[in-house]
């Protein structure tokens, strides 16, 4: 099975770095692949024990019931439960909800920031950078309580929405269905909209400025560059992106359990925030709470396969 | 024509600068002011901030919150940094098909939601709680172990493994340095920017994590600081004042490393997705 590597090496270096075989390595070559093999060993097991175990554990969960420890196989009772439980529905359509809206306006909003900022000759773009970019240095938790607070009755956001004549009276924000959900948005868009802005800046110093000054002879406006060029010159790594943003929020749980608790009712509660409260804040069911949570397991492959063959059918 | 839309670019980025700056200002100025004027939505400082610190290290647990929070993310920062380096110097520099195979099975793992395997983690610690409580439930070590070992570090080293030159790999052998030798002695001082950019990623994730800590600590003496945030922000009658404070303090490190180490970061960033 272990072959030495030079002919595997054909990664995209030159050839002054690829790896080469030497004599006293040709020599040594048993002694070389046990070597290698100590390098990754702990990390594979703590993987494994870690990461793999509790996976296979969850699944075989899935098919038991029962309180606290005593757990019995039952079936797919636990799969059938799922479409009939309110709450579980509440939870998938309001990640959903989250998924659908926060993912696509925060990738849509990074891109604009990364091509407004990507002109040289803009002035304060290291300030608007580093200002966009600041949210991401506060923790889940820290922004969700002051989002709780910003838009709280009596909070700023509130106070200058009256003074400013938008509203006639306060909006109970956190307790309505609707608008506990769009603060939820507001909030995850303002944390993680300069963290993607900084991958797509970092593209975009790679594509060549040729192609826009031929697009521009062509006659090519702002706006057909930005989507005939900069989007599909970007393309792999909005992918990146939009998978790692999308993995996240289908497994939000912070800012839920800070900001709104998942209420009012079960308004935002999300799927993880459910799992969470099925193990550790009701009657302990943790065969109920590994199905639930191979909803997710199952959403992100799926998700995962969609946006790869979405991205990859224009090649 | 250009002018105007000069204008409206300048608007744009000016009112996402100030909407992104906005809860900073307010949670700097809150720190100086009473809660009453928080409440009142007040934008000016005030002189109440050394009370506000009086009260918050009188009233509440912030510094052993603190400690316990500078001690997870330092051994997670620790370990996490020497096993994906390991790993990541393994799978590139003794390649071979069996390690891609494995490899990419490693990096499976980074497809599996934390939400998925608590429950089951949950458990192991808790069976082992007994005969090791070091690592148990409500334990510190418990906080570490499943953390400090991520695929996706991993694979962070093993991209920028890429970019190290092998030749080094066989001047150290011919040197006489055994291959753990060449790691130590040549790898590492070389790779100095990478483990500094994965140390500042590893080390705010660790210093922010919510979710596990909370599953797995149960004393409030071992709470570590967004457990702490958390209770001070579900509270019925806060104090504005003193949990900004906290929430001050508490975005303080990961907000110096940001700054001190701005160009760490971003390497740090893009090292996840080159080549």
């Amino acid at each position: 099975m272990n072959q030495p590597s030079s002919d595997k090496s054909k990664l995209d270096l030159p050839v002054s770095l690829r790896y080469k075989e030497t004599k006293r390595e040709k020599t040594g070559v048993f002694f070389k692949k046990k070597v290698g093999w100590l390098f990754v060993i702990v990390s594979v097991i703590a993987i494994t024990i870690f990461n793999f175990y509790p996976m296979v554990q969850a699944f075989l969960l899935s098919f038991q019931s029962g309180m606290g420890g005593n757990l019995e196989y039952t079936g797919l009772d636990n799969w059938q439960r799922l479409f009939s439980d309110p709450t579980f529905i509440a939870a998938l359509t309001n990640t959903s909800i989250y998924l659908l809206i926060q993912v696509p306006l925060m990738i849509v909003l990074a891109l604009i920031f990364s091509v407004l900022l990507n002109d040289p000759k803009l002035k304060f773009r290291g300030f608007f950078r580093i200002a966009i970019f600041l949210p991401c240095v506060t923790s889940l938790v820290a922004y969700s309580v002051i989002f709780k607070y910003l838009f709280g009755v009596d909070g700023i956001i509130n106070q200058f929405l009256l003074n400013f004549g938008f509203i006639s009276e306060t909006i109970n924000f956190l307790a309505d269905p609707f608008w506990a959900k769009v603060v939820i948005i507001l909030a995850i868009t303002w944390r993680w909209t300069g963290y993607n802005m900084i991958f797509y800046l970092a593209a975009l110093q790679n594509v060549d400025k040729s192609i826009y000054e031929a697009a521009r002879i062509d006659g090519a406006n702002a706006f057909q560059q930005f989507f005939q060029i900069t989007i599909p010159m970007l393309k792999p790594i909005i992918l990146f992106t939009s998978i790692t943003s999308t993995i996240g929020t289908l497994q939000i749980f912070d800012e839920i359990v800070n900001i709104t608790n998942g209420g009012p009712g079960n308004a935002t509660i999300s799927i993880s925030q459910y799992i969470y409260n099925l193990s550790f804040e009701f009657t302990p069911d943790f065969g109920y709470a590994s199905t639930v949570s191979y909803v997710i397991v199952i959403l992100v492959v799926i998700l995962s396969i969609i946006q790869f063959r979405v991205a990859g059918e224009k090649k | 024509m250009k002018n105007l839309k000069r204008i409206f670019i300048y608007t744009f980025l000016s009112l996402a600068a100030l909407v992104s700056i906005f809860p900073f200002l307010w949670m700097l100025v809150s720190i100086t002011n009473k809660s009453v004027d928080v409440t009142q939505g007040r934008l000016i400082p005030g002189t109440h901030l050394i009370e506000n610190m009086k009260t918050l290290f009188a009233t509440v647990d912030i510094v052993p919150a603190l400690a316990n929070s500078a001690i997870i993310a330092v051994i997670t920062t620790v370990l996490t940094l020497l096993l994906a380096s390991l790993a990541g110097y393994g799978f590139e520099i003794h390649r071979s098909k069996g390690k891609d195979i494995v490899f990419n099975i490693l990096l499976l793992s980074m497809m599996i939601p934390f939400a998925a395997i608590m429950v089951p983690l949950y458990r192991m610690f808790g069976s082992i709680s007994d005969t090791a409580p070091l690592i148990g439930i409500d334990s510190l070590g418990a906080v570490i172990l499943p953390t400090a070992t991520t695929a996706f570090f991993i694979f962070f080293f093993r991209q920028n493994t890429k970019m190290f030159p092998k030749d080094l790999v066989e001047a150290g052998r011919i040197d006489g340095l055994s291959e753990i030798g060449v790691f130590f002695r040549i790898y590492m001082p070389t790779m100095k920017t990478t483990y500094a950019a994965a140390a500042i990623i590893t080390f705010m994730n660790s210093w922010n994590n919510y979710l596990w800590p909370l599953v797995i600590l149960q004393s409030p003496e071992k709470r570590t600081i967004p457990l702490l945030i958390s209770n001070l922000g579900s509270s019925y009658s806060p104090d504005y004042g003193v949990i900004m404070s906290a929430i001050v303090i508490a975005t303080l490190p990961t907000a110096l490393v940001f700054f001190l180490m701005q160009k760490h970061f971003v390497a740090g960033m893009m090292g996840s997705v080159k080549g």
